[in-house]
């Protein structure tokens, strides 16, 4: 997977091209949005990080650029600002997902490889998800673990979809209250992990194996496996 | 006080603009008086002249040259006190009737002339050298015939009056001059004492106030928009000094905490799990630290304008069932009762995440204030404008402190113990007041009751 980092600050670019290669990805570094703007267009990447703010072209105009040129690629957008409307900015100029800096590592990781994942995955319509004996039906919204149906609250099973659908990769507490609240903003407290306990209760208390896993610093996984 | 400074201020200039329109209004009128008086006693003694004149022509014309000297002889004798002056010559300019022994001027002239009556023309009468106003009238046989009046006592009048007037003039400049000086002396003082107060502000000492006369005139009223600026300026620079003061006590204890942790993690370089922990304890710390901060940072760009007046439509009944939803958990977690009333809905123009974090952070308090099993209430009403009441059963707040909680960093319990930054209620006046809105405090009796009042959309 190779990803293009679009950052003029060299400690943040040089952070995050160690913290990626570390993480099993290929970075390339562009310093200016006229570079950015040129070897995105010259090759093929997996995945775009841009800093919002750069010396030249800035990052919303370098992402409208690539669009005008029809290049899907994803890009995540990094930000110093970080309030709702420059967010509606960034992502009306065609960015996939937004990220405020000061920002943790777990937390971009976890966007990248959602961002990564919702590429390959395509626009298939699912009626069903599966994940171990856990199962899940799209149509009828009901769940089932090993074939005993589990009853769910409107949110839990929004909460359940949007696990399953990202099965095995880390999801942040931020990711979830955006992806399945959908409001942006800073809760203050533990309350994603009172939600996601509660789901747990229901999916995993009488069951062998847990399907749900806190990562430390991180947030949750769903997956067969520790 | 200075006379330099005196006459530069503008209520001396304005006094001498008020001068200069007085005293030309009462030179204009003054001079009307002057016409009215010697002027129209000089028009008169013309007019006697010319009528001498023409009744002396008459004469001649009917009796010819011995009538006008007999009449001459009649009106000079009758003519005691010497007012009035006649002269009648030859045409070789020989003297044949009058009181005058000889031609004033050496070259005889027509029409009006004024001359003394000295020795040579006349018969000394002491004192005073009198003026004569005269007119010379030439008959047909080229005879030349001089009526006049002494016109000493008029010349004394239009003196008198004239004087009378510069006077008039002069005291009254210097009496507008003076008042000017007066005026601005007086101004000048209450401006002072102004100017007094601001420099000795500017020296650092906020408290001081512009004295104040009681009067309630337009400096008075001055004064106290001034005072009332000072007190805003003094209570803001309080809050300032409170909130950097707060900063500095908020961030020095989990900046120490970070700094703990990190020598821990030095000291214990050999033993990977508890440096492990050290770290991630560290990293939670920074996190937490880079929150207050952007919570600050939220709060200031908020309230300085830098969003833009939000206006998107929010229903708050599917905002509050949202946040409800999401924070019933929490209260269930602590067997608290929570209620959510919305049978009516309300649309406000807003910023939906900034509404649901003010919402999210009310709801928080409420359950984070409330023991075990305690009620919380979330309701909306509709009234002149639309309501959001979020109540709890906890331990309240002191109606002394219900303003204060909005302040950044403060904490209704001193301890700090409870997690929290203190800005919680910061935000959300903030967010309240970008929508127009209201924020206060009530007594739920017992618990709080917080109510926010937003204008329909």
């Amino acid at each position: 997977m190779r990803i293009l980092v679009v950052e003029d600050d060299h400690e943040v670019a040089e952070y995050l091209k160690n913290g990626l290669e570390e993480s099993g990805y290929k970075v390339d570094y562009a310093a200016n949005g006229h570079d950015g703007l040129y070897m995105a267009t010259s090759e093929n990447y997996d995945l775009l990080i841009v800093d919002r703010m750069l010396p030249g072209l800035d990052g919303l105009a370098l992402i409208k650029a690539l669009r005008a040129a029809g290049r899907q690629v994803p890009v995540l957008v990094l930000s110093a600002l970080g309030e709702v409307d420059d967010r509606v900015q960034g992502l009306r100029a065609g960015s996939d997902d937004y990220l405020t800096k000061p920002f943790s590592f777990s937390e971009l990781l976890a966007r990248i490889e959602a961002l990564l994942r919702r590429g390959s995955i395509g626009s298939d319509v699912v009626t069903e998800l599966k994940v171990a004996d856990l199962e899940m039906d799209l149509l009828s919204r009901t769940v089932h673990r090993a074939g005993q149906e589990i009853d769910l609250q409107p949110r839990e099973f929004r909460l359940l979809e949007y696990f399953m659908r990202h099965a095995g990769q880390v999801l942040t507490r931020t990711m979830l209250l955006e992806k399945v609240w959908d409001y942006h903003f800073d809760p203050q407290t533990n309350v994603i992990d009172v939600h996601v306990s509660r789901l747990r209760a229901k999916i995993d208390k009488n069951f062998d194996k847990p399907l749900i896993h806190t990562i430390r610093g991180a947030g949750y996984i769903l997956r067969e496996a520790d | 006080m200075k006379l330099t400074k005196l006459l530069r201020t503008s209520t001396f200039q304005l006094a001498l603009v008020y001068m200069t329109l007085f005293a030309t209004s009462v030179f204009i009128l003054l001079g009307f008086i002057y016409w009215a008086t010697a002027g129209y006693m000089a028009r008169q003694t013309d007019e006697t002249i010319e009528a001498e004149i023409q009744g002396l022509a008459e004469q001649y014309q009917r009796q010819g040259l011995e009538g006008l000297i007999s009449v001459i002889h009649e009106r000079t004798a009758k003519n005691i006190d010497g007012s009035s002056v006649y002269l009648f010559t030859s045409q070789d300019g020989q003297y044949l009737a009058g009181n005058l022994l000889a031609w004033p001027d050496a070259e005889i002239k027509e029409g009006w002339i004024s001359f003394y009556l000295d020795e040579r023309v006349a018969k000394p009468r002491g004192g005073d050298s009198h003026l004569v106003r005269g007119r010379v009238f030439r008959t047909e046989g080229g005879m030349r015939l001089l009526v006049g009046r002494d016109v000493h006592n008029l010349m004394e009048v239009q003196e008198l009056v004239s004087r009378a007037l510069t006077w008039g003039m002069g005291v009254t400049v210097a009496l507008a001059f003076a008042g000017g000086l007066f005026m601005s002396r007086s101004t000048l003082k209450r401006i002072e004492s102004i100017n007094q107060t601001s420099r000795e502000i500017m020296k650092g000492d906020l408290s001081r106030r512009i004295p104040t006369r009681g009067s309630g005139d337009d400096f008075d009223q001055l004064a106290e928009n001034l005072n009332a600026m000072l007190e805003q300026i003094e209570v803001l620079m309080e809050g300032v000094r409170h909130v950097s003061n707060n900063i500095a006590h908020d961030l020095r204890t989990p900046l120490t905490r970070l700094r703990n942790r990190l020598e821990n993690m030095q000291s214990h370089t050999h033993d990977p799990l508890q440096a492990q922990e050290s770290i991630t304890q560290a990293l939670l710390e920074a996190d937490r630290i880079l929150q207050t901060f952007n919570a600050l940072l939220r709060i200031s760009r908020i309230e300085s304008g830098g969003f833009q007046r939000p206006n998107q439509k929010v229903s708050l009944k599917e905002l509050v069932a949202d946040a409800a939803e999401l924070y019933e958990a929490l209260a269930l977690d602590k067997e608290q009762t929570f209620d959510v009333d919305l049978h009516s809905d309300v649309e406000i123009l807003g910023d939906r995440d900034l509404l649901f974090q003010a919402l999210a952070n009310l709801l928080d308090n409420a359950i984070k204030y409330t023991p075990e099993r305690g009620h919380i209430k979330v309701w909306l009403e509709r009234g002149a404008k639309a309501r959001l009441v979020v109540s709890d059963s906890g331990v309240g707040v002191p109606s002394a402190e219900r303003d204060k909680v909005f302040e950044r960093f403060y904490r209704v319990d001193k301890d700090r113990s409870t997690l929290g930054n203190g800005l919680g209620l910061s935000l959300v006046k903030a967010v309240v007041e970008l929508h127009r809105g209201r924020i206060w405090l009530e007594d739920n009796d017992p618990g709080l009751r917080v109510v926010l009042e937003l204008p329909y959309a």
